[in-house]
């Protein structure tokens, strides 16, 4: 159940037996939730990995620097103000 | 290979003849010599499987879920207030669609405090979407649990079965238990292999939010899987005689074919029962038994079928719904209502708290629906 | 089908008495039933078990009032406060006492064509080491009483029947049961 797709629930028969969302990480993407954009300066960042141990989703990858999953970052900021050396900033995202 | 063990062993062996692979279990009181058993068992290296202590009966049932969800076969054991104390996630188990099997030893529920043979703790677990099954004597017990695991693992079922056994009168009764060998078992019951389980490669949201939009879609498909599971019984039933020569079905009829009062009993009253019935043809009287085997889903086809001819039903509760009446009662006029069947109907209210059913007391019950019409529901025997 | 009723103290192993006779008839062929009064067991206080052997399959799931064989551990109940030993017996019916007395010590004895028959099981169970000299357990040696005198049960599976289920001293068990085959009145 790895396909990148929405799953259709129109009938009975579309459903499976358990209430499991399928693949749901994959299709139900979060990105819309958010009204800016955590930006990581790769020459201030440290490598401590806090960024990755806090976000909730969890949307950071402990790449060195880290990476951000921007299809999946809600834009919730706790990365920016976790971060010890202020290496992560707000980036408006006004479209 | 034929033993002779009483009914907490029989549930022992059955879950470890079903080849299960983790037990969950409450230790302490009320819990029963099924899981003393089974740590044993797995202790000695004789089944193969990991059993966890944990510190209650609602853990117990967690543990199950969280197991069996990783596509794993459980089992647990409990009885009484253990299994009300599980009662929150038995609901999880069953909407969860997880195939687990528990073996409940039916004990009255407290207070007053007791450990003796009564069904109020399960039915008061009636509508948690549970298939019940309710065992006459220790054979059925384990061949019980072995078919438990084929019905509920189906892929149009997977629905959580309970096998009860009433306290004492099987689980410190000791009979003829005819244990079936491993290759012959590993032919009757397939490995369980979920469509879904916890994964970490193919990720899936377990139990999500869920809302109106699809809640009900979820509990239409319960509905099907419980009419679907009746079907299923009947065939595993036949299946199971075909291998092993022992029949069971959602009822059991004894020479109700020509008899103008039937008898409508659970669990180990049913053989109690059937003697009764061979008592009072001597005696010239046309009586019969209808044992109904599995309550949930409710066999109501086939109760219909068998009480078609009957002139009186008497239908023995070992239970009580506070304020009504028993429940088996409630149950078996519901179906002839929904099948248009309408003939007098006794409830009789009988071996509650572990009070002894015997074939005067079935008697005495055939008596009073003969004599005046009682009041129903009808406690015997009660000490007025 | 035959329905064997024991008499006990709690502590005396009636129990395990009327597990073993249903083992044993179970070697012979038999269908077998056996369970204790349900309970809560104290040490001391009189307790009940019951036994029940047939050729069919046995269907009934109830305590057992009118018994064909009773068996009493222990002599000092027969006559004890709200204790009624021959509630429910069968006429004809036999009733097998662990006793030092002669079976016509019984008043109950010849009467309503019951027989009584007696041993000393408390001594063999002593000679034997069962349990200890103030506490005998007399358990295992009565079975082979009731082998001798019901013709149920051979003795050799008796004798299998304690192998199985009794954890130690086995072999001085089995050779209890054989004392009292071979001794009973």
């Amino acid at each position: 159940m790895t396909d990148d797709k929405k799953v259709e629930l129109n009938k009975v028969s579309d459903y499976p037996e358990m209430p499991v969302s399928l693949g749901s990480m994959l299709w139900n993407k979060t990105s819309s939730w958010r009204n800016f954009k955590p930006v990581i300066d790769g020459t201030k960042c440290i490598g401590c990995g806090i960024c990755w141990k806090f976000c909730p989703e969890p949307a950071i990858f402990p790449t060195n620097p880290p990476t951000v999953d921007y299809d999946f970052c809600k834009g919730c900021g706790i990365c920016i103000s976790e971060c010890p050396t202020k290496a992560i900033s707000k980036v408006d995202e006004t479209r | 290979m034929k033993q002779v063990m009483n009914g907490d062993f029989a549930a022992s062996y059955g879950a470890m003849s079903a080849l299960v692979k983790y037990v969950a279990a409450y230790p302490i009181t009320p819990q029963t010599l099924v899981v003393e058993k089974l740590s044993e068992l797995v202790a000695d290296g004789e089944m193969d499987a990991v059993f966890s202590k944990v510190e209650s009966e609602h853990s117990a049932m967690a543990a199950c879920i969280g197991a069996e969800a990783a596509g794993i076969r459980t089992f647990t054991a409990t009885s009484s207030q253990g299994l009300l104390l599980m009662c929150e996630v038995l609901h999880w188990a069953a909407r969860g669609r997880l195939p687990i099997v528990l073996a409940n030893v039916n004990r009255a529920v407290a207070p007053g405090w007791s450990i003796w043979a009564d069904a109020q703790d399960s039915i008061s677990q009636r509508d948690t979407g549970w298939m019940q099954v309710y065992a006459e004597d220790n054979q059925e017990v384990y061949d019980s649990i072995i078919m438990a695991y084929k019905i509920a693992e189906s892929p149009d079922v997977l629905l959580p079965m309970m096998i009860n056994l009433d306290a004492f009168f099987l689980s410190h009764t000791s009979e003829v238990v005819d244990l079936i060998d491993k290759k012959d078992i590993e032919k009757f019951l397939p490995p369980y292999e979920p469509k879904f389980k916890l994964n970490p490669s193919e990720p899936h949201a377990f139990n999500a939010l869920t809302s109106p939009d699809h809640y009900f879609e979820l509990t239409y498909k319960m509905h099907l899987a419980m009419e679907k599971a009746k079907k299923r019984i009947t065939e595993v039933g036949v299946e199971f005689e075909k291998m092993f020569g022992r029949r069971y079905g959602l009822t059991e009829s004894y020479r109700i074919e020509d008899a103008d009062t039937v008898l409508v009993t659970f669990g180990t009253i049913a053989g109690t029962a059937k003697e009764t019935v061979d008592l009072l043809r001597k005696e010239g009287k046309k009586v019969g038994n209808l044992k109904i085997r599995v309550f949930r889903p409710f066999p109501q086809e086939e109760v219909c079928e068998a009480l078609k001819n009957a002139k009186k039903v008497i239908v023995v509760d070992r239970d009580y719904s506070y304020g009504f009446e028993g429940a088996f009662f409630t149950e078996v006029k519901s179906a002839l209502y929904n099948k248009g069947v309408m003939k007098p109907l006794y409830g009789m209210m009988a071996g509650i708290g572990g009070r002894d059913v015997s074939t005067g007391t079935l008697k005495e019950i055939v008596a009073k629906a003969e004599g005046e019409d009682p009041k129903n529901p009808y406690f015997i025997g009660v000490k007025l | 089908m035959i329905e064997i009723r024991l008499h006990g103290r709690g502590g005396q192993g009636a129990v395990k008495a009327a597990e073993i006779l249903a083992k044993a008839a179970f070697y012979d062929g038999k269908v077998v039933q056996s369970f204790p009064f349900f309970g809560v067991e104290r040490r001391g206080a009189p307790v009940q078990a019951f036994t029940r052997i047939s050729d069919e399959k046995i269907r009934i799931h109830s305590y057992i009032y009118e018994p064909d064989v009773l068996v009493v551990l222990d002599p000092t109940l027969i006559g004890a406060e709200g204790v009624n030993i021959l509630e429910g017996l069968r006429s004809g019916g036999k009733v097998i006492v662990n006793s030092t007395k002669e079976p016509s010590a019984f008043d109950f004895h010849g009467k309503n064509g019951v027989t009584v028959y007696t041993v000393d099981a408390t001594a063999i169970a002593v000679k034997n080491k069962l349990g200890s000299e103030s506490a005998p357990i007399v358990n295992t040696a009565i079975v082979g009483a009731i082998a001798k005198v019901t013709g149920l049960v051979t003795i050799d599976s008796v004798k299998k029947a304690i192998f199985d289920t009794i954890p130690r001293n086995k072999e001085a068990n089995a050779v209890a049961a054989e004392d009292t085959f071979k001794n009973v009145k």
